[in-house]
């Protein structure tokens, strides 16, 4: 990091262009020919995943959190960027899906123009697909409840309109249901922020949670923006939203709403329940939420076997999945050994499960591709159409089920284990029960595609790098089984958050 | 004094409230909805927030009136698909929900209330502005303003996103079926060149009292739409360059800005000593433009077709 500019201003570089760049992609995508301005758009994607790295890179040698504020100006008055591990790990994880997202969707280079047109992804995909971009990282840098709010309203007017691309009638009623599920959440979050500012006179993140107390008002500001972010994170009763909209969606965007934007209301539950609240308060609460994950992960399960269609399979089992990301909290709030433990699996399950199920709906958009349609009975020999893509929802799925070697195996085990020695019996009961109903739905579909089939299948040719870019995420999704069985130092770099005495 | 004021304002935004929920012509709902939206920004004004007061008239009253009216003459050709008696139930035990916890909150609230405006005052001749409140959005709080000019591009190409993409350098549909009326036509040739003397005032006026870009850009909008509704100017055509580069002149001068701050001043959207004010009036010509030409599409809706 010698480079001309210093190592210190760098880092400010890093932190601030990781939200800026992607918006990059706009100007291009209004003003130039569609074919140009894509290819522009997946070189601002590719830019925007060597600043992550970068970013994470440089989080990881100095083994402390970057920070900057917007202007100079220092909380509370300002601004501040902050990223330490965990936000690093959410960064890379989210730039990784979203490159390979935009190579998906890219249309195939070389091919004839009449052929482009049909499976081509309009101009405002790439807008929605820079502005989610921008927002999840503002997301996982932003230490201000205000800028927080910009961001989920960015994260929201950008997600929302991917449901309805097609723009069939169903789809644009699944998104003005989303819609209205986001805007609920939006609400709650915001009335939250302001009683939290009338509370404590800062929106700053780090100098609420030096202030903070578990006073009535506080505890209703937390509980209003927590119910915000489960209506967004479609946690369990209110998932309603979450099927029709993810299993309606054109692939390349039902990957990139169930692999990560989902995971950005998840990210602020879990700083607002880790940074946030007081330690007493974040112990009595944390049951209720992991009760909610039980609940979302059992119906959510049970119902995605009763799936008829393939999308809404796979979008019914993210709405199970994200449940174990809610019963990390009863075992990371505590003040534990184990705790780490608990909490580096839940944020290895948020990663394997964003790239198992990129992967998962990625290859599930080829099936139905090649089929011309996606129910689930009628899938019988599509391994011979698609077999890159049946390999990728195969690991992708091994993954959801937690078998070995996968990244959802060693996040699962690491629950487990903590879950265990906290003695959170039902925990384990619950993560091992959603593990074989996972193995129930995934092995439905893959058993039904790898037979032979009644009668010779139609099949219309798929491009086969987007196979195998599908194939690549799920690979990714699987190398996560490798990472040693103890908590992960990466994540807790600059944990628990402070601004290091930059801010007095 | 202020009781004799401050009580029957409360009563009448009470009172239309509870017009524009209860039953009844959808139009005449609306009217209510824009006529609550002007008493609240009254009470804004009572309240000594007059920055909040006029964005609550422009934004709350009168573009989102629009699009409800819009909304409820589309609904008359619709399927009436009317909703049942547990659900009002249900939203109204909602919204006492929420007006109890809000309740709750404002007496639970220290007294005083801690607030961060002595130190917006203190930092405030740093920055050459005379308006507090656009200190805020424009120096203290830029990137929030900065991305809250992006929320408004994307929102506009969600709205455009209902068309497929080969009718997107088409025009909107008009907005009203019926051809304009000479009273309407009379209306916009007298109120269009005051409203857009208003909202560049507003504008301008914002570095020093209150006004600023948001509430200048909404009067600019409200002006163009009346304009376009009179049949005196066209439904514009959403594939022109100039019209897009007006859409990305906001944003995008504010984001050059920034990285500028970075080699001539301190830090990114850090503004040169100076030059700071040339520089925040600069920025806000190029964000009034984007907002007004954003929203007035926004209202427009999506590019319907090549007729027209």
């Amino acid at each position: 990091m010698s480079g001309i500019l210093g190592s210190a201003l760098a880092g400010d570089m890093l932190l601030v262009g990781a939200v800026i760049l992607p918006l990059f992609a706009l100007p291009p995508l209004l003003l130039a020919p569609p074919r140009l301005a894509e290819r522009l758009s997946v070189l601002v994607l590719l830019a925007s995943l060597l600043v992550a790295l970068a970013l994470a890179a440089r989080v990881g040698a100095d083994g402390a959190a970057l920070a900057t504020f917007i202007g100079g100006w220092r909380p509370p008055l300002g601004v501040g960027l902050r990223a330490d591990g965990f936000s690093a790990f959410m960064l890379v994880m989210t730039a990784v899906v979203l490159f390979a997202t935009g190579l998906f969707a890219m249309t195939t280079p070389g091919a004839a123009p009449g052929r482009v047109a049909r499976g081509r992804m309009p101009p405002a995909f790439w807008m929605l697909l820079a502005s989610v971009f921008s927002a999840l990282n503002l997301v996982f840098l932003a230490e201000d409840l205000f800028t927080l709010y910009v961001a989920l309203e960015l994260l929201t007017f950008a997600a929302v309109p991917l449901v309805c691309l097609d723009g069939k009638l169903a789809q644009v009623e699944a998104a003005l249901r989303y819609l209205l599920f986001a805007l609920f959440g939006s609400v709650l979050y915001l009335l939250g922020a302001v009683i939290i500012y009338g509370l404590y006179g800062t929106l700053d993140i780090i100098l609420v949670a030096r202030a903070a107390s578990a006073s009535p008002g506080f505890v209703l500001a937390l509980a209003a923006m927590s119910v915000g972010m489960m209506a967004k994170a479609a946690l369990f009763p209110l998932h309603l939203w979450l099927p029709p909209a993810h299993s309606g969606a054109p692939p390349a965007a039902s990957a990139m709403l169930s692999a990560v934007v989902i995971k950005a209301p998840i990210f602020l539950l879990v700083r607002f329940w880790l940074d946030l609240a007081p330690t007493g308060l974040a112990v009595a609460v944390a049951p209720v939420l992991a009760g909610l994950g039980a609940a979302a992960i059992l119906v959510g399960s049970l119902v995605a076997l009763a799936q008829p269609r393939l999308k809404l399979l796979i979008a019914y089992s993210t709405a199970a999945q994200i449940g174990y990301l809610f019963l990390m909290f009863p075992l990371a709030v505590v003040a534990s050994p184990w705790s780490a433990l608990a909490w580096t699996g839940g944020a290895l399950h948020l990663a394997s499960h964003a790239f198992s199920k990129a992967a998962m709906f990625m290859a599930a958009g080829l099936m139905a591709e090649a089929l011309g349609h996606d129910r689930i009975s009628g899938l019988s020999g599509v391994g011979r159409a698609v077999p890159v893509a049946l390999v990728a929802f195969g690991l992708g799925g091994l993954s959801l089920m937690g078998l070995p070697p996968a990244g959802g195996f060693i996040a699962k085990v690491m629950l487990l284990s903590a879950a265990i020695h906290l003695d959170a019996w039902w925990i384990a009961a619950v993560i091992l029960a959603g593990g074989l109903l996972a193995g129930g739905y995934v092995l439905k579909v893959v058993g039904l595609a790898l037979q032979r089939p009644a009668e010779p299948l139609a099949v219309r040719p798929v491009a086969r790098w987007r196979e195998w870019v599908a194939l690549a995420l799920a690979l990714v999704a699987v190398g996560f089984g490798f990472v040693p069985l103890e908590p992960s130092s990466f994540l807790f770099i600059g944990r628990p958050a402070s601004w290091a005495g930059l801010v007095p | 004094m202020s009781l004799l004021l401050d009580a029957p304002l409360a009563l009448v935004a009470i009172a239309v409230a509870i017009r524009a929920v209860a039953g009844g012509d959808a139009f005449a709902r609306v009217a209510a909805f824009m006529a609550y939206g002007l008493v609240l920004g009254f009470i804004w004004v009572r309240l000594a927030a007059p920055d909040v007061a006029l964005t609550e008239i422009a934004v709350g009253g009168g573009i989102t009136g629009l699009v409800l009216l819009q909304a409820a003459g589309d609904a008359r050709f619709s399927r009436e698909r009317g909703v049942g008696l547990l659900y009002h139930v249900c939203a109204a035990i909602l919204a006492l929900g929420v007006f109890a916890a809000l309740a709750a909150v404002v007496l639970l609230l220290p007294e005083p209330a801690p607030s961060l405006a002595p130190q917006v005052a203190t930092n405030l001749p740093a920055t050459d502005l005379g308006n507090p409140v656009t200190g805020v959005l424009i120096v203290f709080r830029a990137l929030d303003t900065l991305l809250e000019t992006v929320v408004l591009l994307v929102a506009l190409i969600g709205v455009w996103s209902l068309s497929p993409d080969p009718l997107w350098r088409g025009r909107p549909a008009p907005l009203w079926p019926a051809p304009p009326s000479g009273a309407l036509d009379f209306l916009a040739r007298v109120v269009v060149p005051v409203g857009v003397l208003v909202g560049i005032y507003l504008f301008w006026a914002g570095a020093d009292v209150p006004g600023g870009a948001f509430q200048g850009g909404a009067v600019l909008a409200a002006m163009a739409l009346l304009a376009i509704m009179a049949g005196l100017m066209p439904a514009p055509a959403l594939g022109g360059r100039r019209l897009r580069l007006a859409l990305l002149a906001g944003p995008f001068a504010f984001l050059g800005v920034g990285i500028a701050g970075w080699f001539v001043a301190d830090a990114f959207l850090d503004y040169p000593d100076g030059i700071t004010k040339p520089l925040i009036i600069a920025v806000e010509v190029a964000i009034t433009a984007s907002i007004a030409v954003a929203l007035a599409l926004l209202v427009l809706g999506p590019p319907a077709g090549r007729k027209a």
